[in-house]
């Protein structure tokens, strides 16, 4: 573990050398112990991977100052770190329908796979909060399936629908804004995932566990989850010109679980 | 009581010191690009020191006032004309029902802070009003949106103040040719040493890719040993080193976490100074002494905070016995 300042008010703690879920669940058990030990002199904490981005106030506390309280208390910390509480687990319900999973045929293509057997493996891994950023809720979930690993798209898109599920690399993530993205997309949840009048703004935290769960295309419009008019004609569009692909057969094995 | 937004000029926005505090969801802080300038725009009106403040990039921007206060601009001079009267940045005036203020292109720097005594009374997200047009946060309609043509801005009438102006020594040149000082940090170590004197020896354009998020720069290409890093949280005035070689400065409305190479950050001082550079503008580093930064930043901070310090401390004390 190293500390290390980079700024006049903000230091680095540097936690290991590759990602993994234990280091997932050091960082997740250090924010709430770094928030009541240092909380008064803190600005913002920024989490990733691997590391911890620190800033704090000037106006309370010296560089130096800081980053030997700081040390001490990674010190202590590291010496309690068997009382883990467990990861809490988000479930999430996804749709993966044809109107949605804009990029089903591309990564049919790619992994030689039948789109559902991508639901079946995407939705049957457990997966941890490495990081949040890019956009506001936006969580870096790792890691997948390696029959799933598929690279950004080329070009990225100029507007992804809000809530769309996506992979890239060995990460999946849920857009939980429309947003410009290069991402490849496969589903969609309904689920609201960040809200500013609410306490908790998002569901996701740092260390957390995820897993999807597959719902049929009446649970998500239950669910209050959108498909314009103009993406189900799409669809359509995409299921006559494909006769061989089975997409018929594919909505039909969507279980509803949710 | 209000102002009414005549013309907003290309980008005009409500800004405060900087939604803090959330970036662990991915929530980019905001603020003023050039604190400075916003800095010394409130401790004129002895306001406090995050009152609410439009920055008005590129000028072009006038607005009617409908009550009486007194109002400073800052930053960079844009010809600003009260009643068709040309006034000069970086002091206060008085202002009446039915005055008019107009700002047209400026010469030198891009972007001015216009305050009212006590600021701007918005309706904060997250604590702040600060716009992030990216992350739709902040503004006059709490969803991020710049200032348009009509919008009307709330701040609570005052009679009339003592008027002041910033000694001249604390006024910047905002000039073409800029040296900004860098500390060195994050991946610094991993620039072989010739890498880093090339980035320190030779100067840098600002190019037209500028924004809040940040600036892009050209010029000698520096390589970093490490390639690809695991994405980690962004500093305030982080210098990236992408692929191509080309440092990209980060900004107030940056992501929360990357994953380029950054060969140090630039000091807060530094950050306003470039905030005001035009696309062609020359800049050259030059390494700084960390605590040396630090020290003169908690300097500047005092400055700021204790003007202001006994009223501060009496409208703290005032919520916590309110609530």
């Amino acid at each position: 573990m190293t500390v290390t300042p980079v700024n006049e008010n903000t230091v680095m703690v540097y936690l290991a050398d590759h990602t993994s879920p234990e280091t997932a669940d050091q960082i997740a058990a250090l924010l709430p112990i770094l928030r009541s030990q240092l909380g008064h002199y803190l600005i913002d904490l920024v989490p990733s991977y691997t590391s911890i981005l620190i800033s704090f106030d000037l106006m309370a506390i010296g560089l130096r100052d800081f980053t030997q309280q700081l040390k001490q208390l990674l010190h202590e910390a590291k010496q309690q770190q068997h009382q883990h509480s467990p990861s809490p687990l988000i479930e999430l319900p996804v749709y993966y329908g044809p109107e949605v999973a804009l990029d089903a045929d591309e990564l049919c293509r790619h992994t030689g796979l039948d789109f559902e057997q991508i639901i079946d493996i995407h939705a049957s891994t457990l997966y941890r909060v490495y990081a949040i950023g890019f956009a506001p809720g936006f969580a870096y979930l790792g890691n997948t399936d390696p029959r799933l690993h598929i690279a950004r798209k080329q070009t990225p898109r100029a507007k992804v629908p809000a809530g769309s599920l996506a992979l890239a690399d060995q990460q999946t993530a849920i857009y939980p804004k429309a947003s410009p993205g290069g991402w490849q997309i496969i589903g969609r949840t309904p689920v609201e995932l960040i809200d500013y009048q609410r306490e908790n703004l998002t569901l996701f935290e740092m260390g957390a566990q995820v897993r999807f769960t597959p719902i049929s295309r009446a649970k998500f419009i239950e669910l209050g989850g959108i498909i314009t008019a103009e993406e189900a004609a799409l669809a359509a569009g995409r299921t006559q010109a494909d006769t061989s692909s089975g997409d018929m057969r594919r909505e039909h094995r969507i279980r509803e679980v949710a | 009581m209000s102002l009414t937004v005549f013309t907003p000029g290309p980008l005009s926005l409500l800004q405060d010191l900087g939604r803090h505090g959330h970036q662990h969801i991915g929530v980019s802080p905001g603020g003023p690009m050039d604190e400075h300038a916003f800095l010394w725009a409130n401790r004129l009106l002895d306001n406090p020191i995050h009152a609410a403040q439009i920055e008005i990039a590129m000028g072009q921007f006038s607005c009617q006032f409908h009550a009486e206060t007194t109002i400073t601009l800052t930053g960079a001079d844009m010809a600003a004309k009260l009643n068709q009267q040309p006034i000069s940045p970086w002091q206060s005036f008085s202002v009446r029902a039915g005055d008019q203020l107009t700002l047209r292109g400026s010469q030198h720097g891009i972007r001015a802070y216009l305050a009212v005594k006590d600021g701007f009374v918005v309706t904060p997200v997250l604590n702040s009003c600060a716009t992030v047009m990216r992350d739709n946060l902040g503004g006059p309609d709490t969803q991020g949106r710049k200032l348009t043509a009509q919008d009307s801005l709330r701040y609570n009438p005052t009679p009339a103040q003592p008027l002041r102006r910033v000694p001249r020594q604390f006024i910047p040149e905002y000039g073409q040719d800029v040296t900004l000082e860098v500390i060195p940090g994050y991946q610094y170590e991993q620039f072989a040493p010739e890498q880093r004197q090339r980035f320190f020896s030779h100067s840098y354009t600002v190019t037209p890719q500028i924004d809040r998020m940040g600036y892009r720069l050209a010029g000698e290409a520096i390589t970093c040993q490490t390639t690809s890093l695991i994405s980690e949280g962004i500093a305030l005035g982080a210098i990236q080193i992408p692929a191509d070689g080309q440092p990209i400065i980060l900004m107030r409305d940056r992501q929360t976490i990357g994953g380029y190479p950054k060969i140090g950050c630039l000091t807060a001082s530094s950050l306003s100074k470039l905030a005001q550079c035009q696309p062609g503008a020359q800049i050259r580093f030059v390494e700084k002494d960390l605590y040396q930064a630090e020290a003169e930043r908690m300097i500047e901070h005092h400055f700021f905070h204790s003007y202001v310090g006994k009223k501060r401390a009496a409208a703290i004390l005032n919520q916590a016995l309110t609530t």
